[in-house]
């Protein structure tokens, strides 16, 4: 019985090696944070950059945590299909959203606002 | 060792389940895992509600063929039930309102969707994959349970004070918040219930179809209803949590007093509403709601294309003319149905730019949609067809769903918007979709799966009465719509256009004819007639569950598809020994084979 | 009846029916938060400066429940590797923590809410705008808005019982403004150093001494509850839904260590394949947080 616990040894050498891996992306995201908030302390005048600055922090760190925590890194191509087709939709949704909201209709073609 | 482990769990698991020999009803029928009685549980009870969101519709024709008189039959029962709004028995606006809304609700959510989708789908797919039940028995039935409660507490919401929600199915807010009787919390609640089941059956689903097909049933051996499913999954599971996202704001506007769809200034009964922090953007409630709505539209509509496309093959006894041109077809439609949402909402003050983005993908999925017709069609041709009533259902569906959806196009174009936006013409379009379209496949399939479900025929007979009646009447009924609408009668006025005609006179640009608004009266006496032809079909249900001519093998239409090679009825389990597949669905009239059809599993 | 690939990976697709199961489910959730996130953009591109109340949460304290989210996720992947080495007692001691972390992290959310429950802000009928927190009787006013002020007769049920008693209109009240309106970083270039001292300012710590502020002179008052704003709340809704995954996550991994772990006794690989699908569902709570955190303290 005890035999079928888990795996044999050739696998736990691996494991050993992704602990290793786990615990470097560990502090990669504690590294991450603190950037992220330091970067507000230090107050980088423009705005823009310091939103595009912290997603790409934030999607740094959520790369890491998919890759390694989550295994995405060599997971099944049937998982992959479906994940690249939640991406298609998430990003159709946000994108196509926000054009939506604020690309307002051209009101300058009217006569009124060319002065007629 | 691990292998003993696993053989012990096997046999108590086994043992279990022979424990259950005499299982009470309770366990057998209403708390059970078997996807079969899932599947009929959400059968019945969509059925109920179909009945049930069809007599609302019939309260509001009366009401619009005959504003102010009392509705005949239940009007008494009505006051009784609903006190003030229904004084006298005469449906008051904000009833007839409430009946608007919920007929849409109850209609998309709890009928058409839990037939098509859920009872077919949990009843049919596992038996057409070759699989014992579906991955996750346990979250099946939850996801009947979600349903059901869903279900009531959107029924309880009739019987509250004010009554359920007003503000259409839609709920566009503020209108739906700002209503100050609770039936919108009420809905939200229910569509959380609704939205959490539909999530759970899909996952289900496509987790069943990926993992549990038997071997050698490889994916372009997949029964087309099968992929239909597998598609209308998906969306379900991808553009049904952006609505639930939405209903929690929603929620939070109607509970806690927020703003997140109620912009500054707000004026509510002509006083400012200084209480709320403003702030908020209505469209933005539109496009999370349309983000879902519209991949609903497919979600009822796919469904309906994979019963046909069974009925058809087998009933022509010829393949399925291009499958894998339908099998794309129906991926394409659902990627597309993502990127059309818009084209509900022309009329908010859109940029031009994004409305044509709109305009265009709207145009293009109407080619995948004309290339699953059109094989349809096609696939017709040369067969030698047996008209029983499956087929004629799936007959009438092909021109019924044709005339939906051609009428559709117009209205994907912004311009012709102008002119048509929330018309009667909209209402004829979707119905003629949903109506003789969805609900004809429904019945087709309700037709030909009934001798595997019960053992026994339904009556053909009393089939083909139901179907002429309801084929007439359903036409009688939409095609004036189309007329109205053009003519620009509006979808939401509650007297029928009385009081618009009488304030707008004979010669105002806009106005409506006396034939127009007379057309109200045989719309009603078409849906009454439509009504009455009703009433075969569902004696024939009921009574051939008990009565009717029981089947003399497990395949009676003599098809290739693996459910039929199942016992009838399945046990739990479903086959008696695990079943392999050799070719592909469809493989009927097969020259030099031995009969006219060979089944899945045959071996070569 | 045996469903198959229960437990064993179907050989085409490599994969058990949960694990499956449980990217569908998680590719759902990304079109939830998905959502709210995409009502984060628009609700924040329509919301002038001033009425964007960022800015008022603590800082150091989201930090730190960041550290302890991340912490989390890291044990539950340890405690995954320790049991595929067929360590049981090192999986219990980093599951464990996980548990403990998952508490702790719902806890100081807890503190963060009421701390916000108790702040308020004033819009006054002069067009002038004050935040700051408001004592009654010594103890701090809860949840208070500008219906509060105007006094509720008595709640009685069918039989005429009292539910709940009449409160009295309040035409005045004890109001410790603070420093700084958090509008004034709005008004300043980004960069000075009056916006850095505003960010300080804005707790309790730089309070003004006590006022009497008339209920006369009020238009609205709030609480930094959902209601307050369009920013608190989108805040409330996606961390409440966070929070509310946070549990949920922590019942499921309490109850696989707990009265769940008998199955690793029966069945030692379906046990494992638990662990990791509801690793699988932490670290996406994890992951969604990782995107919380700067947008909505931070940005």
């Amino acid at each position: 019985m005890t035999d079928s616990h888990g795996h044999d040894g050739h696998d736990g050498h691996d494991v050993q090696a992704a602990v290793r891996k786990y615990l470097f992306v560990f502090g990669a995201l504690l590294v991450g944070t603190l950037l992220t908030v330091g970067m507000y302390y230090v107050h980088i005048p423009s705005v823009v950059i310091t939103i595009i600055v912290a997603l790409f922090i934030a999607s740094i760190k959520a790369s890491l945590v998919a890759c390694y925590f989550m295994h995405l890194i060599d997971e099944r191509k049937m998982i992959y299909s479906l994940l690249l087709a939640t991406a298609f939709f998430f990003a159709s949704m946000m994108v196509l959203l926000i054009w939506a909201m604020f690309d307002p209709p051209s009101l300058t073609l009217l006569p009124a606002y060319q002065g007629k | 060792m691990a292998q003993t482990a696993h053989d012990t769990h096997a046999h108590a698991a086994h043992a279990e389940h022979h424990d259950h020999g005499p299982q009470s009803f309770w366990s057998k029928y209403v708390f059970s895992t078997d996807h079969k009685i899932i599947g009929i549980q959400y059968g019945v009870t969509a059925l109920m509600f179909l009945l049930f969101g069809f007599c609302l519709m019939l309260m509001m024709r009366w009401q619009i063929a005959y504003p102010g008189k009392a509705v005949p039959v239940v009007g008494t029962l009505l006051e009784k039930l609903l006190g003030e709004p229904a004084k006298g028995g005469v449906i008051a606006p904000d009833l007839y309102n409430v009946f608007g809304a919920m007929h849409g609700t109850i209609m998309v959510f709890l009928a058409i969707v839990p037939l098509a989708f859920a009872a077919f789908g949990h009843y049919v797919v596992p038996l057409m994959i070759g699989a014992p039940d579906m991955c996750f028995p346990r979250v099946n039935m939850a996801s009947y349970q979600c349903y059901f409660l869903g279900g009531v507490i959107m029924l309880a919401s009739f019987l509250i004070p004010g009554g359920a929600a007003q503000g259409g199915w839609t709920s566009y807010s503020p209108l739906a918040t700002q209503i100050p009787t609770d039936g919108q919390t009420y809905w939200i609640l229910g569509m959380v219930f609704l939205i959490t089941s539909s999530l759970l059956g899909s996952v289900n689903f496509i987790a069943t179809i990926i993992q549990l097909r038997a071997p050698g049933m490889t994916w372009m051996r997949l029964p087309f209803f099968v992929w239909a499913m597998f598609v209308t999954a998906f969306l379900l599971v991808l553009a049904f949590p952006p609505l639930e996202a939405a209903a929690v704001m929603q929620l939070m506007d109607k509970v806690f007093g927020t703003s997140f769809f109620l912009p500054e200034g707000l004026f509510v009964g002509g006083q400012p509403a200084d209480h709320l922090s403003g702030g908020g953007s209505p469209l933005l409630w539109q496009h999370l709601f349309w983000f879902l709505a519209h991949p609903e539209v497919y979600v009822l509509i796919l469904p309906g294309f994979g019963i046909i496309a069974e009925v058809i093959a087998n009933n022509t006894r010829k393949p399925l003319y291009g499958y894998r041109a339908l099998v794309y077809s129906v991926l394409s439609i659902g990627f597309l149905s993502f990127i059309v949402w818009a084209h509900h909402m022309y009329l908010t003050g859109m940029g031009t730019k994004i409305s044509t983005f709109f305009q265009t993908t709207t145009m293009i999925i109407s080619i995948p949609s004309v290339i699953v017709l059109t094989c349809m069609f096609i696939s017709l041709w040369g067969g030698s067809i047996r008209f029983n009533v499956p087929m004629l259902f799936a007959l009438a569906f092909l021109p019924m769903f044709g005339i939906g959806g051609l009428t559709g196009l117009p209205l994907g174009l912004s311009y012709v918007v102008l002119q048509l936006h929330d018309t009667y013409y909209v209402i004829a379009h979707f119905h003629y979709i949903v109506a003789p379209g969805t609900i004809f496949a429904i019945f087709a399939g309700i037709y030909y799966w009934f001798p595997k479900a019960t053992g026994r025929m339904m009556n053909a007979t009393l089939g083909k009465i139901h179907f002429w009646g309801s084929l007439i009447f359903m036409n009688l009924i939409f095609q004036p719509m189309f007329a109205q609408g053009m003519a620009g009668m509006h979808r939401r006025m509650y007297d029928g256009a009385a009081t618009y005609s009488l304030a707008n006179g004979q010669d105002v640009i806009g106005a409506l004819s006396p034939g127009i608004i007379k057309m109200n009266i045989n719309i009603t006496h078409a849906a009454f007639g439509l009504l009455i032809f009703q009433i075969p079909f569902i004696w024939n249900f009921f009574h051939s569950i008990v009565k009717g001519k029981k089947v003399t093998g497990d395949n009676p239409w003599e098809a290739t598809t693996l459910e039929w090679q199942a016992p009838t009825p399945p046990p739990h389990g479903n086959f008696a020994e695990a079943p392999h597949v050799y070719r592909g669905p469809y493989e009927y009239s097969v020259p030099g084979a031995a009969k006219d059809y060979t089944p899945q599993n045959q071996a070569p | 009846m045996e469903i198959p690939y229960n437990v064993k990976s179907r050989p085409d697709t490599g994969l058990y029916n949960a694990k499956l199961g449980i990217w569908l489910f998680l590719a759902s959730e990304v079109m939830l938060f998905g959502g709210l996130f995409t009502s984060y953009v628009v609700l924040r591109v329509n919301a002038s400066a001033e009425n964007w109340p960022h800015g008022l949460l603590n800082i150091p304290i989201g930090t730190f429940n960041t550290f302890v989210l991340i912490a989390s996720s890291v044990t539950v992947v340890l405690g995954w590797a320790a049991l595929k080495m067929n360590n049981f007692a090192r999986y219990r001691k980093f599951q464990a923590i996980t548990i403990l972390c998952a508490l702790g992290f719902l806890s100081i959310k807890s503190i963060e809410y009421s701390d916000k429950f108790t702040h308020y802000e004033i819009w006054f009928k002069d067009g002038h705008r004050q935040t700051g927190h408001i004592h009654q009787d010594g103890k701090k006013a809860w949840f208070w808005n500008t219906k509060t002020l105007a006094g509720a007769p008595a709640v009685k049920d069918a039989k005429g019982n009292v539910v709940k008693p009449a409160s009295p209109p309040i035409a005045e009240f004890e109001f410790s403004p603070d420093a700084t309106h958090y509008s004034d970083a709005a008004k300043h270039t980004k960069g000075e150093p009056a916006a850095a001292e505003h960010k300080e300012s804005a707790h309790a710590s730089g309070e003004h001494a006590a006022v009497k502020v008339k209920t006369a002179d009020i238009k609205r008052l709030s609480a930094f509850v959902p209601a307050h704003s369009t920013y608190f709340a989108i805040y409330f809704t996606l961390t409440a839904l966070h929070g509310l995954h946070v549990l949920i996550g922590a019942v499921v991994i309490a109850y696989i260590w707990g009265p769940g772990a008998k199955l690793w006794k029966t069945n030692p690989e379906q046990y494992v394949n638990r662990i990791e699908v509801s690793g699988l569902f932490w670290h996406f709570v994890d992951l969604v947080w990782i995107f919380l955190f700067p947008i909505l303290y931070l940005l």
